[in-house]
């Protein structure tokens, strides 16, 4: 780790116009990732702006739905009775990841900038091109178990490691940011991007720019009988996943109205894909059909090895998501 | 029963409420004034040259001391037997900082001695290192071929084969082999290696030191630097952990010492998470099984043979197939031990060393073979019951072993249990049993103690042991407690002190017998002592007696079972007109009468797993471990080693593998995070039953030593029973997901 400055931003404007003038300056929340990152070098700020007492941590409704403050930590949103009743993947998410210690440190605006924990992003004396462009892409052909199958690209084959971001990808929210050059508003599948040829960067926002809140939609309730969250992973707690699936239902009687499905640990974002969303609309709850929708988003994913599995690991994951939630099972 | 027996009973840790509330020290957490702290660079390659070293931006960093670097550390001794410690297997030895050679990934190149932890940190990652990187070779399984260990000075002892396995196996009416592998694992105790090396006014070093032996770090460190042991004493009154990583003393001790010795500065020195994947591990072995048997499941054929790993300097060697030779009767055997020599550090005993990989693959090809013969797995493992070790042609000491298999059955339910696989499920859930055996052994090592009863009745009681979290103090504290009738608050044990008299390495699960032992008699002696002077009181109700017709119960001497006749130690001692009573005693096993016996551990374990269907997703929802480990000192101590053992079992079968990347020759999930080891949730039921085995061979006390064979068979039952559930046969460990899809 090396030596930094740190200052407490007194409002949000400042602090992104302090990032935007400092390309090594950045903003620390929960630390939970990032200070893991200091420790081994492979971040190294020499400025930390500490958003933390940014009044930015209620949980709040609002015309569109609920809000989620940036800073509300993962454990008071997955806890919060609102997020519980009305958006309960969400919350069945949040408490698959990490541990309770993690989670009350974590925010919810932090748990978005998670970086991958691919094993050689963490460990310089190996090649990575998202830590060091250019540098070159150890997994492809070392060690991928954590690895993506889908979106990769010839540069990098790293996953998003959330658990929080699949839901909130299955829900459809939005993020609230805020700039140096002012507000805007991303949807979810547009927050995160594949590796492409620029894998050292995770999302599309701006350096300078900071989340202010997640807005979970009104009509995301919808989901909140029929939907399950499926975690598959090497132990019980305390690991990443090696496929996750967020799915949710909107079921009419025994036909399914809408449907939604996002898949976690197989690629540079949370995996959607609305034509294979599509192909349940107004179709039974049956496995034949689930099959479908699993084929549908598995298509065009490729093995490297020690993550080939993850294909087939995935695919039943999707059947057996799509199932529990059909019945109700979360 | 006396108010000071305490052998056998329940008690809780004498140093719990110390490390519940922080009080109790480790190496790492141990200060003084001035004190500087060193940081290890490591290696980015596995095998090559440093061309390059430049520690000039590290060196102008204010606080910076020192860069040492191969170019500039000293190199205080130049033979290999200067490094020799008392685990050391045979070749040369790793010397830090002696030459710009890369032995194996993260060696460590170069030490950033600071006056602060931090500003040493940051200066070592300003230290700029260029290699001639040579291609590694790490992967066992690439070139499965080896050479045998070198014989003699090791210990190691060579399988020894009998009968005619391949012509018995041959003509045998069942046949059954296959290969057999698991990963490396790394033993990742809670507390990182640390040393805190304090130079005193005179110079002396007092040095704080995570080992499992103070002595065996003291004897490295003199030899290396030519210090007398006054000159250097080392102290370790707890430890986080260990599982065999501290028998060897770590790199960073040596470091800390020399930078101490260069600077003439106290230094601390702590290895990161990410360094404790640096040196010893337990090896990947690759091994095949062959059983021949008759149509009813008598065996016939056993062949063993395993490849395992080395370094490139080192020939560790580990007890993996004798065990096929001792577990059950079988006329014809044929083991084989071979290393291949890889770039990687020599790997070190782990819990249960060679037995718990050997045993592991051994118990699943009987499993196997149970299915071959449609016999009951149990059934056939009492079939095949060994009466005596045909390995070492020699009685066992002492063997519950039916009974370990006849109480874990009766408490796991085993008779209910359906032959054919696949034929219980809950859902989308299967279920299976499954059985395994273990074996461990039964040590005793020479050790010395020291007992110390003052005329208050305060009687203190010295080893330089270790208490790896075993509960050492807590048994030591209870065998002299008992010895001389005294209650538990009023007896302090201690350990980890090289000024106290010499115990042996705390390893191999030897220390209750071989350290009990030795406090039993030097409480003894002073017992004697107190005795006669007990004698010598006016009047005294004992002086026509003997020492064998008198007790020590409740702070009193008397005569046995006569609570009347007592005379109290505080009077004996006053009559005695002595303030304090000394003695220390060396404690020898009889090896004339153990030699003539095999003397060994057992165990019976039973699991119940449950494998989801489509996702491979595996529970262990039960454990039965049912133990022969000869008389239980702390059953309390005892029962939270098995089930330590047995956690540590579900996480080996399930979890644990150190992933090398061969193309860098290096552990890749070097973490926790990455690195599994079994969390509370996987966790359920865990049943340990202590079998009733009387034994006066072994040792003094009759116990056996518990801290190794709670770990050894469990991994073999969890397969077996995972095979039960899904029909399906998984041969490589840790069983994971993706091998049940």
């Amino acid at each position: 780790m090396n030596s930094f400055s740190y200052t407490r931003a007194q409002a949000v404007e400042t602090a992104a116009r302090e990032v935007s003038t400092n390309h090594t300056a950045k903003f620390i929340a929960g630390g939970t990732n990032l200070l893991d990152l200091m420790k081994e070098n492979v971040e190294r700020p020499t400025r930390l702006v500490d958003l933390t007492r940014l009044p930015l941590n209620q949980i709040e409704d609002t015309d569109k739905g609920l809000r989620l403050g940036a800073l509300a930590t993962n454990a008071n949103t997955a806890y919060d009775e609102r997020v519980e009743e009305r958006y309960p993947l969400l919350s069945k998410a949040i408490l698959a990841g990490a541990s309770a210690q993690l989670r009350n440190m974590a925010t919810d605006g932090g748990n978005l900038f998670q970086r991958t924990r691919c094993y050689y992003f963490y460990d310089l004396a190996t090649p990575c091109n998202k830590r060091e462009p250019g540098s070159g892409c150890s997994a492809i052909t070392g060690y991928n178990r954590v690895c993506g199958i889908l979106g990769t690209s010839e540069s990098c084959i790293a996953t998003h490691p959330s658990d929080m971001c699949v839901a909130l990808a299955a829900l459809k929210a939005t993020v609230n940011v805020t700039g140096a050059t002012g507000e805007r508003t991303v949807e979810f599948a547009d927050f995160h991007r594949l590796p492409g040829n620029e894998p050292e960067r995770d999302n599309n926002l701006k350096p300078d720019e900071i989340v202010t809140s997640i807005d979970l939609p009104a009509d995301g309730e919808r989901f909140a009988k029929n939907f399950t969250y499926l975690k598959l992973r090497d132990r019980a707690s305390y690991a990443f996943a090696l496929v996750s699936v967020a799915a949710a239902l909107d079921m009419d009687g025994d036909t399914i109205k809408e449907a939604r499905v996002a898949l976690g640990g197989v690629a540079h974002k949370p995996w959607r894909k609305a034509e294979a969303e599509d192909l349940l609309k107004g179709q039974a709850a049956t496995k034949v059909n689930f099959e479908r929708v699993a084929a549908s988003l598995l298509e065009g994913a490729k093995g490297y090895g020690s993550n080939t599995f993850k294909i087939e690991l995935a695919k039943r994951a999707i059947v057996r998501a799509l199932t529990m939630a059909a019945n109700g099972q979360h | 029963m006396a108010a000071t027996t305490y052998i056998g009973r329940s008690t809780s840790r004498v140093d719990g409420r110390a490390k519940v509330t922080g009080e109790a020290k480790y190496a790492a957490e141990f200060n003084t004034p001035g004190l500087t702290y060193g940081y290890v660079i490591s290696s980015d390659i596995a095998k090559g040259k440093i061309t390059k070293i430049d520690a000039s931006d590290a060196l102008s960093l204010p606080g910076v001391l020192q860069v040492f670097t191969h170019e500039n550390a000293p190199r205080p001794a130049y033979f290999d037997r200067k490094f020799k410690d008392d685990d050391s297997p045979v070749g040369d030895k790793f010397k830090p900082l002696y030459s710009a050679e890369i032995q194996f990934s993260m060696q460590p190149i170069g030490l950033v001695v600071a006056d602060s932890f931090e500003v040493a940190r940051y200066a070592a990652s300003l230290v700029k290192v260029e290699y001639k990187a040579e291609t590694p070779e790490t992967n066992l399984r690439q070139k499965p071929k080896g050479h045998k260990a070198p014989t003699g000075k090791t210990g190691f002892t060579p399988p020894k084969s009998r009968g005619n396995a391949a012509k018995a196996y041959k003509n045998a009416e069942v046949q059954f082999e296959a290969e057999y592998f698991h990963m490396p694992e790394h033993h990742n105790p809670m507390e990182m290696f640390a040393s805190t090396v304090i130079v005193e006014e005179d110079g002396k070093l007092k040095i704080y030191d995570k080992t499992q032996g103070v002595a065996n770090s003291q004897k490295y460190i003199t030899k290396i630097f030519g210090l007398s042991k006054e000159e250097a004493r080392v102290i370790n009154p707890f430890m986080g952990g260990g599982f065999g990583s501290g028998l060897r003393p770590q790199y960073q001790l040596y470091l800390a010492v020399m930078a101490a010795r260069e600077l003439n500065r106290s230094v601390r020195v702590v290895l990161t998470r990410q360094q404790m994947f640096s040196f010893g591990h337990r090896p990947a072995t690759l091994q095949t099984v062959s059983l021949g048997a008759t149509k009813d499941g008598m065996l016939q054929a056993i062949k063993h043979e395993a490849l395992g790993e080395t370094s490139r300097f080192e020939e560790y060697t580990e007890v993996v197939v004798n065990w096929a030779g001792m577990l059950y009767h079988c006329d014809n055997v044929e083991l084989g031990y071979y290393l291949r020599n890889l770039d990687t550090y020599t790997p070190l005993d782990m819990r249960a060393p060679g037995s718990v990989t050997g045993i592991a693959a051994f118990e699943t090809a009987i499993d196997e073979l149970s299915y071959k013969v449609g016999i009951d797995p149990l059934e056939l493992r009492l079939k095949n019951y060994a009466e005596k070790n045909e390995f070492e042609g020699k009685p066992f000491s002492s063997k519950e072993l039916r009974a370990c298999y006849a109480q874990g059955a009766a408490k796991f339910g085993w008779a209910k249990r359906p032959a054919q696989p696949r034929s219980m499920r809950e859902g989308t859930k299967l279920i299976g049993w499954g059985v395994a055996t273990g074996m461990w052994d039964a040590q005793q090592q020479k050790s010395a103690a020291k007992a110390n009863l003052s005329v208050d009745g305060k009687l203190v009681v010295g080893s330089s042991t270790s208490d790896i979290g075993t509960g050492t103090y807590t048994a030591m504290t209870m065998i002299a407690a008992e010895t001389l009738g005294l209650p538990l608050d009023a007896v302090t044990f201690k350990l980890g002190d090289t000024t106290l008299p010499v115990a042996p390495l705390e390893g191999g699960s030897w220390t209750v017998a071989s350290v009990g032992s030795a406090v039993k008699e030097a409480c003894e002696a002073v017992a004697k002592k107190v005795f006669s002077m007990a004698k010598d009181v006016k009047d005294s109700p004992l002086s026509g007696a003997s020492f064998d017709e008198v007790e020590f119960v409740d702070g009193k001497v008397q005569l046995k079972g006569d609570y009347s006749s007592g005379v109290s130690i505080v009077e004996a001692m006053r009559a005695g007109e002595v303030n304090f009573i000394e003695e220390e005693t060396t404690t020898m096993p009889n090896m004339l009468k153990q030699m003539q016996y095999a003397r060994n551990t057992h165990s019976a374990v039973f699991v119940e797993v449950e494998v989801d269907e489509d996702l491979g997703q595996i529970c262990v929802r039960r454990v039965v471990s049912a133990i022969a480990g000869g008389r239980v000192i702390s059953p309390k101590t005892a029962r939270s080693q098995i089930l330590g053992g047995v956690v540590w079992g579900i996480s080996m079968a399930l979890e644990e593998e150190s992933v090398l990347d061969h193309h860098f020759g290096r552990f890749m999930n070097h973490n926790l995070a990455e690195y599994h080891v079994a969390v509370n949730a996987d966790i359920h039921n865990i049943d340990v039953i202590f079998v009733e085995e009387h034994d006066d061979i072994v040792n003094p006390l009759g116990a056996k030593g518990l801290g190794e064979i709670g770990i050894v068979g469990v991994a073999a039952a969890i397969g077996n029973a995972i095979y039960h559930a899904t029909g399906k046969r998984v041969r490589e460990l840790p069983i994971t997901l993706d091998k049940l899809l």
